[in-house]
C-alpha cells in the first residue's frame, strides 16, 4: 500500500508554504464558486485540505498501479498498430486509473469541468507521477496543453476541447519541432493553408520528435504566412485526431522514458483550427507554453531524483561490505548527503519557479475580468520577471542534478546497479532526457543569463538575504553574503569586458553561480520554517561555496584567446 | 432499462494484512489500537461490481451499509468518493459483542427498512473474523436466493443475475432472480481509486455524532447541502429486539486462545539432482499428498 504522497513529508511542507495563502485565495477569487459547485474549496484551509487529499489519490494512484506498471511499460513500450499508437499494457491502465480518478485537467476552471488546481499543487502531483514512472508522467504532464487552450483560445474552441480533457480524459500533445527546426523553432515549415469558405485551416508537413505525437487532441505549431522564413510567420492550431488526417511515420527506440512514444507524424490535409491570432504562435503561445514544460520537466527531475536518491540509500543500507553496511564509509556516505542536498536544494527552487508563475498567471487571468490596481500590476509584472529567469534556471539544475543523482545512484549499487535487476539503470536512462528536451541546459543558459546581466537574480538573493533568521542559521547567512559579493564582483568584471563571445563564453558558471547561492538561500528559509533542514542546508552551502570559487577562480583565469582554441 | 437499486455491506477492518508485532494483545484478541482501520477489502470489490452496474445503467443507486462504532463512518465516505450514492451506519452499543449471528439480525431489519432493493452486493468475508457467515445469513433472514464467491457479475436485467463464481477447481456462471445477496470473491478485480471531485465533494460528510464532536465551522454546510449527512440508525430505529443483539444475541463464545508459533519439526534436504526429486514424488504419492 504505498503512497508516494504521503510517504514524502516534504511534499506537504512545500504545499503549505507561507504564500500559498495568497496564491490560493487569488486563484479562488475569494471563494466564490463555493455556491456553484459542490467540489470548490469554502476557504483556504479547506482548499489546502483538499489538496492533501487529492494528492493522497495521486500517490496511491503511483505507488500502487503506475510505479508497479514501470518495469513492464519500460519492456513493452508503445507499438503503432493501424496507424494508431497503442500504449503499453501498464501505460493504458495508468492512464485510465488517473482519468477514472478525474485527475485529467486538474488546473483547468471548473466550467469546464476541472478542478481549478493551482499550478503549484499540479507541479507536485507530476513530481509524484514522475517519480513513479517518468516516461509515463510525460503522456500525464501533457494535460499542460488544455491550459495553453484555455489561456489563448477563443471560447468556442474552449467549450469545444476542454472539457474533452477535464470529463473524457483526453490526453495531448505539443506538435513543435521537424527534422530541420529542433532548438531553432523559427525554421518550423509545417504549412497552414486556409480554407476561406470553410473558414477552416489544413495543415500539410512533417513534425519529429513529438511526444505522444497520437494524442486526442494536439497543439501544432505552423507556418500560416506564406513566404516568410522566421517565427512571425508562424500561428498555433489546434488538430483533433478523430479527423484522422496524420500518418503515424514511426515511433523513436530510445535510450529512456520508453513508455512514452515519441513519434515521426505526417500531416495530409489535416483540418485544424487557429488557437489564437495568426503570427504569435510562437512568438507568444509556444513560449508560454515551453515555459509550463519546462516547469514539468523541473517536477519531472525532481521525481527521478527522489526516486534514484531512495533506491541509493536503501541499497547502502541493505549491502554489506567488508563487514558492515557499506553506508557506514565516508566514501559511499558523502556521496549520498551531496545526492540528498542537491535534491532538496532542486525541490525547493522547483516549488519557488511554480509559486512565482502562480502569482503572475493568476493576476493575469483576472486582468482580463477586471483592471489590476496599480499595486497588483506591479506585482503581477515583478513575479512574472522572476518566472521567466526562475523557469530556465530551475529546468537546467533540475535535470542537470538529476543526472548527477541517477549517475551517483548507479555508483552506489556498484555492478549490481549496471544490471537490468535493479530500477537504477532505468532511472538513470530516464533522467538522461530531461537535461535535453523541451530546450537543452545549454538553452536554458541563454534565457537565464539575463536574471544575471539584469540584476534579477542578485536583487532576488538580497531580498532573501533581507528575511530574518533564528540565530542559529545566521552563519549559513554569512556564507551565502560572501558568495554573493563575489558572485556580484565575477559578474561585474565579465560584463566590463563588453564581449559578448567572452560573456556567452562563461554564461553557464555565472547562472550556476546565482542557481548555488539561489538555492542555498532557499534552503536556509527552509529550515528556518522547519529545523529538520538544517543540515541539507549546510552541506549544500559548504559545497556551493566552494563550486562558486572554483568558478570565480576561472573565470578570473581565463583569456579571451583561450575560447574555442582547441575546438577540433 | 431503468437502474438498478443496490446496498452494499461493507463493514471497516483492522488492517491484517500489514501486522506489527503490537497487533495481538498478550490475551490473544486483537489490538485494534495498533491496527489502522480500513475498507474490508473484499467488499471494496463488491462496491466494484455494483459500481460497474452503475457505469452500465444510469440512474442505478448505491447506498452502503455498513455497522460498527462511530468511526466506521469513514469507510461510507470511502465508499462516496467512489462513486456511492449514500451510505448508512447502524451503530448502537447494544449491539457491541454481536457474533455473526447477531450481526446479520441488525443488517437484515435495516436491509428491510431500506426496501424495495434488486440487489444486494457483499464481500465474501472480512479480513479480521474470516467467516463468510453475515452475507448468507442476511439473505436467509431476508428469505431471498443468494450466490456467494463472485468473481464477475456477466449481465443484469430486472428479472436476473448471471453471475460466474469462482470456485476452488474451476469457474460456475448461473443465473439467479432478483432481488438477490451476492457475495464477492477476492479474485474479483480491484475497486477504483477515489475520485478527486467526489472526494471535495463529500469529505465534510458526516453523522450526528461526528457533528456534534466536529471542532471546524462547516457545520453549517449540512443545512444546505442535505447529502453531507450520513444517517444513524440505532437499536430503536430498526425496531429490533434486543435478546437477538449483542452478546445475549451471540450464541458464539470463545472458548480458549492458544498462541501459534509455527516452527518446521522435521524437515529433509532435497538437491536438484533427478533421484531426490523421483524419491519426493513417489513419497507424496504414498502418503496421497498428491495423486
Amino acid at each position: 500500500m504505498p503512497n508516494f504522497y504521503s510517504d514524502n513529508k516534504h511534499l506537504k511542507f512545500h504545499l503549505t508554504h507561507p504564500l500559498m495563502k495568497k496564491i490560493i485565495s487569488l486563484r479562488e477569487r475569494d471563494f466564490k464558486e463555493k455556491e456553484e459547485y459542490d467540489y470548490a474549496p469554502l476557504d483556504f484551509e479547506d482548499a489546502i485540505d483538499s489538496y492533501e487529499k487529492v494528492l493522497e489519490i495521486v500517490g496511491d494512484i503511483t505507488g500502487n498501479i503506475i510505479a508497479e506498471n514501470a518495469v513492464s511499460v519500460d519492456l513493452e513500450g508503445p507499438k503503432i498498430v493501424d496507424n494508431e499508437v497503442k500504449y503499453a499494457r501498464g501505460t493504458q491502465e495508468n492512464y485510465d486509473a488517473l482519468k477514472q480518478a478525474g485527475l485529467i485537467g486538474m488546473s483547468l476552471p471548473r466550467k469546464y469541468g476541472g478542478l481549478n488546481f493551482v499550478n503549484t499543487a499540479f507541479v507536485m502531483a507530476n513530481e509524484i507521477v514522475a517519480r513513479g514512472d517518468a516516461g509515463f508522467s510525460n503522456i500525464w504532464g501533457l494535460q499542460d496543453c488544455a491550459e495553453t487552450i484555455n489561456e489563448f483560445a477563443d471560447e468556442e474552441i474552449k467549450e469545444k476541447y476542454l472539457p474533452k480533457f477535464a470529463l473524457e480524459g483526453a490526453t495531448g500533445a505539443m506538435d513543435l519541432t521537424e527534422p530541420d527546426a529542433g532548438s531553432d523553432l523559427q525554421a518550423v515549415q509545417l504549412k497552414a493553408t486556409y480554407d476561406k469558405d470553410q473558414d477552416i485551416w489544413y495543415l500539410n508537413g512533417v513534425k519529429r520528435f513529438i511526444t505522444n505525437g497520437d494524442a486526442d487532441i494536439s497543439l501544432v505549431l505552423a507556418r500560416s504566412e506564406e513566404g516568410t522564413v522566421d517565427a512571425r510567420g508562424l500561428s498555433l492550431f489546434v488538430y483533433d485526431r478523430s479527423h484522422k488526417a496524420v500518418t503515424i511515420r514511426r515511433i523513436e527506440n530510445k535510450l529512456g522514458i520508453k513508455g512514452s512514444p515519441t513519434c515521426e507524424l505526417v500531416f495530409k490535409n489535416a483540418p485544424a483550427k487557429l488557437v489564437g491570432s495568426r503570427k504569435l504562435g510562437l512568438i507568444k503561445y509556444v513560449m508560454s507554453l515551453m515555459n509550463a514544460a519546462r516547469l514539468g520537466i523541473g517536477a519531472q527531475s525532481v521525481g527521478i531524483a527522489e526516486a534514484a536518491y531512495r533506491e541509493a540509500v536503501k541499497y547502502a543500507q541493505e549491502r554489506s561490505q567488508f563487514g558492515k553496511e557499506i553506508i557506514e564509509f565516508p566514501a559511499v556516505y558523502e556521496m549520498l548527503s551531496v545526492m540528498k542536498g542537491k535534491l532538496f536544494a532542486i525541490r525547493s527552487l522547483l516549488y519557488e519557479t511554480s509559486r512565482f508563475v502562480d502569482i503572475y498567471k493568476t493576476y493575469q487571468r483576472i486582468s482580463e475580468e477586471r483592471t489590476l490596481e496599480p499595486e497588483e500590476r506591479k506585482e503581477m509584472k515583478q513575479y512574472q520577471k522572476l518566472a521567466d529567469s526562475y523557469t530556465p534556471l530551475l529546468k537546467m539544475t533540475a535535470s542537470e542534478y538529476c543526472n548527477q543523482i541517477a549517475y551517483d545512484a548507479i555508483q552506489i549499487h556498484g555492478g549490481t546497479g549496471y544490471m537490468k535487476d535493479f530500477p537504477v539503470e532505468r532511472l538513470y536512462r530516464d533522467a538522461r532526457i530531461t537535461s535535453i528536451y523541451e530546450g537543452t541546459s545549454q538553452l536554458q543558459v541563454i534565457a537565464a543569463i539575463k536574471g544575471v546581466t539584469t540584476g534579477l537574480f542578485l536583487n532576488r538573493i538580497k531580498g532573501y538575504g533581507r528575511e530574518s533568521l533564528p540565530p542559529e542559521l545566521v552563519f549559513l547567512r554569512k556564507i551565502l553574503m560572501k558568495m554573493t559579493e563575489e558572485y556580484e564582483m565575477t559578474v561585474q568584471n565579465v560584463v566590463d569586458m563588453k564581449d559578448e563571445e567572452l560573456l556567452d563564453f562563461h554564461a553557464r558558471r555565472l547562472v550556476e553561480m546565482a542557481g548555488n547561492i539561489i538555492m542555498g538561500n532557499l534552503l536556509v528559509l527552509d529550515a528556518k520554517r522547519n529545523p529538520d533542514y538544517e543540515h541539507v542546508a549546510e552541506a549544500f552551502i559548504k559545497r556551493a561555496e566552494a563550486n562558486n570559487k572554483e568558478k570565480v577562480y576561472y573565470i578570473h583565469n581565463t583569456d579571451p584567446r583561450d575560447i574555442g582554441v582547441i575546438k577540433q | 432499462m431503468k437502474g438498478f437499486k443496490i446496498i452494499v455491506l461493507a463493514k471497516q477492518v483492522p488492517d491484517t494484512r500489514n501486522v506489527g508485532k503490537d497487533a495481538m494483545k498478550a490475551n490473544g484478541t486483537v489490538n485494534r489500537a495498533a491496527l489502522p482501520a480500513v475498507f474490508n477489502p473484499e467488499d471494496l470489490k463488491a462496491l466494484e461490481q455494483a459500481l460497474r452496474i452503475k457505469d452500465q445503467y444510469p440512474g442505478t443507486t448505491i447506498t452502503l451499509l455498513t455497522m460498527g462504532p462511530g468511526r466506521a463512518a469513514e469507510i461510507i465516505r470511502e465508499g462516496l468518493y467512489r462513486g456511492a450514492d449514500g451510505g448508512i451506519l447502524i451503530t448502537d452499543r447494544k449491539f457491541a459483542g454481536s457474533d455473526t449471528l447477531a450481526t446479520s439480525y441488525a443488517i437484515s431489519l435495516a436491509i428491510k427498512k431500506m426496501a424495495p432493493y434488486d440487489m444486494i452486493l457483499a464481500g465474501r468475508q472480512a479480513i479480521d473474523g474470516d467467516t463468510a457467515q453475515v452475507g448468507p445469513q442476511a439473505a436467509e433472514k431476508l428469505g431471498i436466493p443468494q450466490v456467494t464467491y463472485c468473481e464477475e457479475i456477466v449481465s443484469i436485467n430486472h428479472k436476473k443475475v448471471t453471475v460466474k463464481r469462482r470456485l476452488e477447481r474451476g469457474v460456475e456462471t448461473m443465473e439467479a432472480p432478483l432481488p438477490v445477496l451476492i457475495t464477492v470473491h477476492g479474485s474479483a478485480p480491484e475497486c477504483r481509486s477515489r475520485n478527486a471531485k467526489l472526494l471535495m465533494k463529500y469529505k465534510h460528510a458526516q453523522t450526528i455524532t461526528e457533528m456534534q464532536e466536529a471542532t471546524d465551522d462547516y457545520i453549517e454546510l449540512h443545512d444546505s447541502r442535505p447529502y453531507l449527512d450520513i444517517p444513524e440508525w440505532t437499536v430503536a430505529d430498526l425496531n429490533a429486539d434486543e435478546k437477538w443483539l449483542g452478546l445475549s444475541g451471540s450464541p458464539t463464545k470463545v472458548k480458549k486462545v492458544t498462541n501459534v508459533v509455527f516452527k518446521a519439526k522435521e524437515s529433509k534436504v532435497l538437491t536438484d539432482s533427478d533421484e531426490d526429486i523421483e524419491r519426493l514424488i513417489i513419497e507424496l504419492l504414498e502418503n496421497h499428498t498428491i495423486g
